[in-house]
Parts: structure tokens; C-alpha cells; sequence
């Protein structure tokens, strides 16, 4: 008996599984209510606010696109110039398309007429409001066609292509120039990556504008541009054409531009992104508010896209302890998973993060790590599971890396994870060089294609080590669920029960860009996106 | 009976199995096909860097035009071990107890105040948080877990404005700095425009400024205007050993 996988995220390979884990189903179903529970109260208060971010989204949506020459997109001048006139309240789209039609410009031309201070939102148009919102929902509706044609296009490439077998390998290049990550990209897709991660500048995560253009700068990898999505689209795609296999991108749909960038993703064909409802708060230090509201609309974009999200539960024991606080990944894979149920998402699309960290030379670290990775396997056995290897525990010894990486990779094949992340042996020395990449796809080839199987030919003692840590393990999440549905998600970051780190509500960056929806809030794209889900849905 | 023979220090070679045998391992690709040429070139690469007999042990085809080379080679080139000096950061190495008693031998009940951050863009805490948290880093606790020290750590992408800020507010006797990102060397930037700031707010003279990073050691900080630098695998009573005397 094994576990069912993934059909349509990638097929896996005859035999690629998880051995049978028994878990108490009423423990699984009490962490899962107690997650909804948690999830319904965050919704709540999404559905009620919006911010700044989503409503540069909207304009996105509707078409709106380019910067001043300052490199200030205009669709940040637009939400500013909104503010000032006292409408954002009201949703930024009716203003801008009242002025739109007032003027006889397209929105395009109006948002940039109104960043230039040539239209000012202040003043009447003297257009109804119905007028107003009509064309808007017609240019959303426009932008969402954009989104659900690069859909079908990545359908009919995967089917053409064939789209790579599980564990899809995903590696990442982060030269800081995107010309550069070009030429990294394409030779590790002719090395057997299934998946390229561009990794961004450090610092992107904390702007609250989208860069434009092709960049060639930045700190630990590139900025997340529009036009580096779309180079770098058009590489893997002429590489993948050539292998005769479907290539996925992955960038980064989190920071405090995550639904701007989610919809600048989704216009591009971007297959992954990382997006975790949590991830900023804790590790960027970004408004809790602020990035509750955000990924939600984000995850709405990332449904209709078809993109696979990628949570960063792996990074909470690079600061909390490894064994004691695994349950609290456990516990936020939950909450994330409620969280993306309700914005939309497929289950084939929850590529929910998990790595645990362990120090390798704690005694029986590799059966803690099968254990854990059993459990979230078992706990997820649809979803396509990114699992990402320790790099706390990188030294600098990169042949002692290498080797790490290598039964991380084993436990990978054992547990039957969907996207394997490979370990760099150089990690946390420096950012890949084109040969790590090499010597990690070549040595996760050996170990999938000589262990893929491993999964559905053992079984786990009942009462063993494994079978008994796992259980633990999730009784401490329910456990944690329990007390998080009781006082909230807020309360509970403010209490630190994630990754040791505290945060308050009111706190973090990009409070600001938040604020209540009013009683007239309009959002063109909303119903659409309603529409479209729930036809995905049926 | 003579045993193995012992080295010249003043005249060390590399080691692999047999003394002066000067084996060396070297990696890297070059952007150039894959094929006898490429090996070509890559034995012509380590002979130009002074090696002898190159062999390329593999070579792979990366594709997009480079291959991977891996080359063994003897390098004749000596270096005199004896007159090898290092800067290292100045204090005598003290256990947990070790650092409270100095410090309080001097200061009674006055804690050390120390501030931490990564500065810049850098997001990665692991190794402020190592030296600073109370767990620690390979059982050797942090700071925090000292009663001789007050700590403050501010986290990730601190500004060197917020950074200087909070020293003052905060009366820091010393400033931790962590600095992982190294990518075009914007560590280095970043690290020496601190020192420029507390120098323009008169600070750099009443406050002890350190650096850690695994690109980073004792004398590239000191080159960068601190005090002290500590590199890859530092454990946090290192850092309070150096503290405890450092600070008056």
C-alpha cells in the first residue's frame, strides 16, 4: 500500500511513494477543523480590508504597466494620488476608470495622466459610478483572459513536452544578473533540473513597489521584474523545446508586493512561486495585517494561474529547534493549507514546505528526519510537497555537504516527496557556481533513479522510532492548534509560537498600506475571479 | 627504523600521502566546449598557476558550451610556516563562568550592552541569532544567556542610520554585526559605511564595533575600520571572551 500521489501536478514513477504511516484520523481531522478555524478568522478579516499592494494589483489587472523615470511604477504614483483624493477607501479602480472615461484615454494612459498630476482624482468626473466600474470589471476581466491564456499555453506545452516525473528537482540560480541566471538556467535544465528558482535581491522583499525591466544587480540574486519573468520564460521554454521537456520557473510571490507580483507572475507564466501566508511576518518582519490581506488576493491570482505555491514552513527551525519545534511546521502547514483552501487554491497546487533542520550529527537525525517527512507525506498525500533540504547545518565542507545533501535526498526518495529543493554543497558559502548545480543533479539522479522505489517496498515497524516520533510530533501540532484557534493566528505570532519570533499586529513593515474596505469598496477583478473559481471548483 | 620524516616548517609543501609530494585538487569550468580541448585547456590553466603534471581526473559536458573540469597536479611552491602571522582578535579564550567573573571583577553589577543586527539587505539571522540567542550554537550558549550582558537584537536589513539610532538610544557599549550576504563584496561596502556613520556621530571611539560572516575574518575587519572580526564557526563565548576585555 502506498500512498496516492499527485496526477496532474507531475506524474510520479512506478513505485514512487511513502511507506504507510497509521495516524489516527480523528487527530488528523480535530488539526484540520482546528486549522479551519483559524483560517475562517483570517479570511474574515481579509474579505474586510484592503491595502495598498492589492490595489496596485487591480490596476495590474486592468492594464496598467510601466514606471516614471525615476523607476516609481505608476501604478504606485495611482494608489498615492488616490489616497491623497480620499478614495481608496472606495477601491482605486472606479476613480481611475470614472477619470478613464471622463478623459477618453484608456486606463493605461489615465493611470499615467494621473501619476504625471495631469488628471487629478480629486475632482469629479462627472461619470456614474456604474459607468466607472463596468469598464473596469471589462479590463480585469481582460487581464484575468491574459492569466487563463498563459494557462492553457502551459497545458498544451506540458502536454506536448511531457512535463518531468516526481520528484521534480528544483535548483536555483541566484547570479544577480538575469543574463547571467539565463546561461545558469539553461545548463542546469540540460543537467536535469525539473524547476529553476530565480532568487531575488534580499532586499526586494521590503519594497513596496515591482521594479521595471531586465536588471543586472542586486543582493544574493536579481530583483523580480516583469521583464526578468519574461526572459527567462522565453529561455527555459526554447531550452525545454530542445530537451523535449517542460521547464518550470519559480520566483518569489511573497514580500509586501506578493498579489502585485503573483499577477505580474501569473501574466508571465511563472509555474511556482513561493507564497506563504506567514513567511514575511516572521522572517521580514512585515505586518501581520498587511500580509494576511495580501495572500489571500495572492493566492487567488496563483488558483486561476495554475501555479503551484511553495510555502516556507522549512525556515522556521533555521531559528527554532529542530526536534522541539517540529510540530509547529506541522501545525503551519495546516494553517496554510486552510488558508489556500480558501483562496482557491487546487490541492495539486500546495506545494507546502517543509524541512526540518536537524543537526546530523544529533544521534538517529536521519530517522527523525524519515519520520517527519512520513508524517507530512502522509498528512498531505495529494499535495505535491516541496521538500527542501537543511542548510543551517551547512559547514563549508562541501564534500560533507554534498554528502548531506545526499541522504536528505534519500529520504526525499523514500517518503515520496513531490519537489525535491537540492542542497548546494557550496551552500552558505556562496551562491551556486554552474558546476554545484551540476554535482547536485547528478547526485539526486542517482539517488532517485536507483531509490524512487525504496517508498513502496518497505514498511515502518508499528511501534517503532519513526512510527512513534511521527505521532508525537502531530499530536504537538494539534495540540498548538488548539491554543492558536483559541486565541487567533494574531495573538499567537504575537505569542512567538512560530520559529521563536514575535510579532505584533500593529507592528512590522507596510501597516500602513492597510486599511478597511468602506462601504463602497469596489474591486473590479473580484467577481471574475469568484466566477472563475468556482467553475474550477465544480 | 627512521619513521616518517618530519617537515621543513620553513619550506612546507602540500600534503597528500608522502611528505613534498605537493598534491593539490582543484575544480572549476571553463566557458568553453566539451572535448579534448577543453581538458587541454584546463592542464594549461593549473600549469600556468604553477602546478606540475596536471591531470584531469574528470571532465563533464555542462552544456551551453562549458565543461567541468576536476584536476589533481603537484604544486612544487613552498611557504615558510614559521613566519606565517595572523591577525587575531586579542583576548584570552574564557568559559561561561570565566566571562562573568572577569566582567564583574571590574564592573560589579553594570551590565555590557551589546547590540546585534544584520545590516543592509542581508535577511539571513542564523548567525546573529547563534551568537546572540540563548541556545547558542553547538552547546556553547549566547549572549543572552549571560547575566553580564544586556542584549539587544535588532534582526534582519537593519539600515546603518537605524543601526547607529539604536546604539545610541540603547548606550551600547558594543555593536555585533552580522553579514552573511557577500555577493560583489557588498559586505565590505556596507560594513565600512557603518564605521563611516559612527565615526560622523562621534561614536567609533566609545563603542566597540564587531563583524562576523563567513566571508569575514579578524584582519578584513579590522581593514574595514572595527575592532574585531570573527569568521565562519565562531562560538558565542569566543565573542564574550573578547568582549569582557575588550570593553572598559
Amino acid at each position: 500500500m502506498r500512498s496516492p500521489l499527485v496526477s496532474t501536478f507531475a506524474p510520479a514513477p512506478p513505485g514512487f511513494g511513502c511507506p504507510t504511516l497509521d495516524l489516527d484520523p480523528a487527530i488528523v481531522g480535530r488539526g484540520r477543523a482546528l486549522a479551519a478555524r483559524v483560517a475562517d478568522e483570517v479570511d474574515r478579516f481579509a474579505v474586510g480590508h484592503s491595502t495598498v499592494a492589492i490595489e496596485r494589483t487591480v490596476l495590474r489587472l486592468c492594464g496598467v504597466s510601466g514606471a516614471d523615470a525615476a523607476g516609481v511604477p505608476w501604478a504606485n504614483r495611482v494608489v498615492d494620488a488616490a489616497a491623497r483624493a480620499g478614495c481608496l477607501h472606495d477601491g482605486v479602480a472606479t476613480a481611475v476608470c470614472a477619470a478613464s472615461i471622463a478623459h477618453g484615454q484608456s486606463i493605461a494612459a489615465t493611470a499615467a495622466a494621473i501619476a504625471q498630476g495631469t488628471i487629478d482624482l480629486g475632482r469629479r468626473s462627472g461619470v456614474a459610478v456604474e459607468a466607472a466600474q463596468a469598464h473596469a470589471r471589462a479590463a480585469a476581466v481582460q487581464g484575468l483572459a491574459r492569466i487563463t491564456a498563459q494557462r492553457r499555453r502551459r497545458q498544451a506545452l506540458l502536454a506536448e513536452l511531457g512535463s518531468g516525473v516526481q520528484p521534480l528537482c528544483y535548483v536555483i540560480v541566484a547570479s544577480g544578473n538575469i543574463h547571467e541566471d539565463v546561461v545558469q538556467a539553461r545548463v542546469a535544465a540540460r543537467q536535469g533540473a525539473d524547476v529553476i528558482a530565480v532568487i531575488r535581491s534580499t532586499g526586494q522583499s521590503l519594497l513596496d513597489y515591482v521594479p521595471e525591466g531586465e536588471t543586472t544587480e542586486g543582493y544574493g540574486g536579481t530583483y523580480a521584474t516583469e521583464a526578468n519573468f519574461a526572459l527567462m520564460r522565453a529561455a527555459l521554454d526554447a531550452v525545454g523545446a530542445e530537451l523535449g521537456r517542460y521547464i518550470r520557473l519559480c520566483n518569489y510571490a511573497s514580500g509586501l508586493c506578493m498579489p502585485e507580483i503573483a499577477c505580474l507572475g501569473a501574466f508571465q507564466r511563472l509555474d511556482m512561486m513561493l507564497n506563504d501566508a506567514l513567511y514575511g511576518i516572521l522572517f521580514r518582519d512585515i505586518n501581520m495585517q498587511r500580509t494576511l490581506c495580501d495572500q489571500r488576493v495572492s493566492r487567488r491570482l496563483t488558483a486561476i494561474a495554475g501555479i503551484v505555491i511553495n510555502t516556507g514552513e522549512d525556515n522556521y527551525l533555521t531559528t527554532a529547534d529542530a526536534v522541539d519545534a517540529a510540530h509547529t511546521v506541522v501545525a503551519s502547514t495546516l494553517v496554510n493549507e486552510a488558508l489556500a483552501r480558501r483562496a482557491g487554491l487546487h490541492t495539486d497546487q500546495l506545494g507546502l514546505g517543509h524541512a526540518m533542520e536537524i543537526d546530523p550529527q544529533r544521534p538517529d537525525a536521519l530517522l527523525y528526519e524519515i519520520a517527519h517527512a512520513i508524517l507530512l507525506r502522509t498528512l498531505f498525500p495529494a499535495a505535491p510537497l516541496k521538500y527542501m533540504p537543511p542548510t543551517k547545518h551547512m559547514t563549508g565542507n562541501v564534500l560533507r555537504g554534498h554528502v548531506q545533501d545526499t541522504l536528505f535526498n534519500l529520504v526525499g526518495a523514500l517518503t515520496g516527496q513531490g519537489i525535491q529543493l537540492l542542497g548546494m554543497p557550496t551552500e552558505a558559502m556562496h551562491t551556486p557556481h554552474i558546476h554545484d548545480r551540476y554535482l547536485a543533479l547528478e547526485a539526486a539522479r542517482i539517488v532517485f533513479g536507483g531509490g524512487g522505489a525504496l517508498g513502496s517496498e518497505l514498511q515502518l515497524r508499528p511501534d517503532g522510532f519513526i512510527a512513534h516520533r511521527a505521532r508525537q510530533v502531530l499530536s504537538d501540532a494539534v495540540a498548538l492548534l488548539d491554543q492558536l484557534a483559541a486565541e487567533g493566528l494574531m495573538a499567537g505570532l504575537a505569542r512567538g509560537v512560530f520559529a521563536d519570533i514575535h510579532r505584533s499586529p500593529d507592528g512590522g513593515r507596510g501597516r500602513d498600506g492597510v486599511f478597511e474596505r468602506g462601504p463602497s469598496y469596489f474591486d473590479p477583478s473580484e467577481a471574475a475571479i469568484d466566477a472563475a473559481l468556482a467553475a474550477e471548483a465544480r | 627504523m627512521s619513521g616518517a620524516r618530519r617537515p621543513d616548517l620553513t619550506r612546507v609543501r602540500a600534503y597528500g600521502d608522502t611528505l613534498d609530494d605537493g598534491q593539490i585538487m582543484l575544480s572549476f569550468s571553463l566557458p568553453v566546449p566539451f572535448g579534448d580541448e577543453a581538458r587541454e585547456a584546463g592542464r594549461a590553466l593549473a600549469r600556468q598557476m604553477g602546478l606540475l603534471e596536471p591531470q584531469v581526473y574528470h571532465a563533464h559536458d555542462l552544456g551551453e558550451g562549458f565543461t567541468y573540469l576536476i584536476v589533481y597536479a603537484i604544486s612544487p611552491h613552498t611557504v615558510d610556516y614559521t613566519r606565517i602571522a595572523i591577525a587575531k582578535a586579542d583576548a584570552v579564550r574564557l568559559d561561561h563562568d570565566g566571562v562573568i567573573a572577569a566582567w564583574r571583577a571590574r564592573h560589579g553589577d553594570r551590565r555590557l550592552r551589546v547590540i546585534g543586527a544584520c545590516t543592509g539587505d542581508d535577511a539571513h539571522t542564523v548567525g546573529i541569532d547563534a551568537i546572540l540567542n540563548v541556545k547558542g550554537w553547538k552547546g556553547d550558549k549566547g549572549l543572552e544567556s549571560y547575566p553580564c550582558f544586556q542584549v539587544k537584537n535588532l534582526g534582519a536589513q537593519v539600515d546603518n542610520e537605524r543601526l547607529i539610532a539604536e546604539v545610541q538610544s540603547f548606550a551600547a557599549d558594543a555593536v555585533l554585526v552580522s553579514q552573511i550576504v557577500t555577493q560583489k563584496d557588498c559586505h565590505r561596502t556596507n560594513l565600512a559605511a557603518l564605521i563611516d556613520l559612527a565615526e560622523a556621530e562621534d561614536l567609533r571611539s566609545q563603542v566597540k564595533f564587531v563583524c562576523g560572516g563567513p566571508r569575514l575574518s579578524h584582519a578584513v575587519a579590522v581593514e574595514l575600520g572595527f575592532d574585531a572580526g570573527f569568521g565562519p564557526g565562531t562560538l558565542p563565548s569566543e565573542v564574550a571572551s573578547w568582549l569582557v576585555q575588550a570593553v572598559s
